[in-house]
């Protein structure tokens, strides 16, 4: 259940114009109007990405006065990297074999 | 001994496609010959707390190839692909697939590619390119778990020493 979760974010990000909703708002929270205005799709597309966004924790809407805003969730984002080290740390561990492998290879071309 | 030769794993969101990048210390025809010949490569490929098993190593161009790598509960992963092309000592290109997954068909094409650098050291880069984000996405995560599960084998090693001493 955890892993589905943080799959989400993947798909989450995997969407260009969820990226660029996420950039917008990365440090600076907007209203949906002020999201949607950037860019070329309609209203309701936005609406949808946003909600895609927030089911998968990646923005938050708070509420001040009438006003609706988004404001980006980065510590999710974290996870993707987080991933992405595990699987350079599993390939680092099969280099460091190699580099051994590969001194030892050196040291018997030496010797006559 | 170690190298301070970090790895580098360049995976763009929503992108096909990942890039491993590592130098070496060795000259570029030596590190080509570790990636390419079945004795050395059994040497280095399998992960850590895995044997390898090479059912069958034709580098050439129309050659196929399938690996084994086996953990100490005897579960065997197995993959396999064709080789499209050998360029000695600067190119291979083949395709890979991960015969653990849930359904067939979910092929990466591999590009790796061997650069000379001063003073006899080598960068290696490999290109993989997945038919969806999806896969490459879940070929990372299955990354991680191997990462995990190693972990986990060396915590229980660690906990079998403290009980002896």
């Amino acid at each position: 259940m955890a892993l589905q979760s943080r799959r989400d974010v993947f798909q989450a990000i995997a969407d260009p114009t969820r990226r660029e909703i996420i950039n917008l708002i990365a440090f600076n929270p907007l209203n949906l109007n002020a999201i949607a205005e950037n860019f070329d799709v309609s209203r309701p597309a936005i609406s949808q990405h946003i909600k895609i966004l927030t089911e998968c924790g990646l923005i938050v809407i708070k509420k001040q006065g009438r006003e609706r805003y988004c404001e980006a969730k980065l510590q999710q984002l974290g996870e993707v990297s987080n991933w992405i080290e595990q699987y350079r740390k599993f390939w680092e561990g099969r280099f460091n074999a190699l580099d051994d492998f590969l001194e030892e290879l050196k040291t018997k071309n030496k010797k006559p | 001994m170690t190298s301070n030769n970090q790895t580098e794993i360049i995976a763009e969101p929503g992108k096909q496609e990942l890039f491993i990048k590592r130098e070496f210390e060795a000259p570029r025809e030596l590190v080509f010959r570790a990636f390419t010949e079945a004795d050395m490569l059994v040497k280095w490929l399998g992960p850590c707390n895995m044997t390898m098993r090479i059912d069958k190593h034709e580098s050439w161009a129309g050659g196929s190839y399938r690996y084994v790598h086996i953990d100490p509960q005897d579960n065997e992963y197995g993959f396999h692909g064709v080789s499209h092309e050998m360029l000695v000592p600067e190119r291979l290109i083949r395709t890979f697939e991960f015969e653990g997954l849930p359904e067939s068909g979910h092929v990466v094409l591999e590009t790796a590619r061997f650069e000379v650098l001063p003073n006899e050291r080598t960068k290696v880069t490999i290109q993989s390119v997945f038919q969806s984000v999806a896969d490459r996405d879940g070929m990372v995560q299955a990354g991680m778990e191997y990462g995990v599960r190693e972990s986990h084998q060396m915590l229980d090693e660690f906990l079998a020493k403290q009980l002896v001493n």
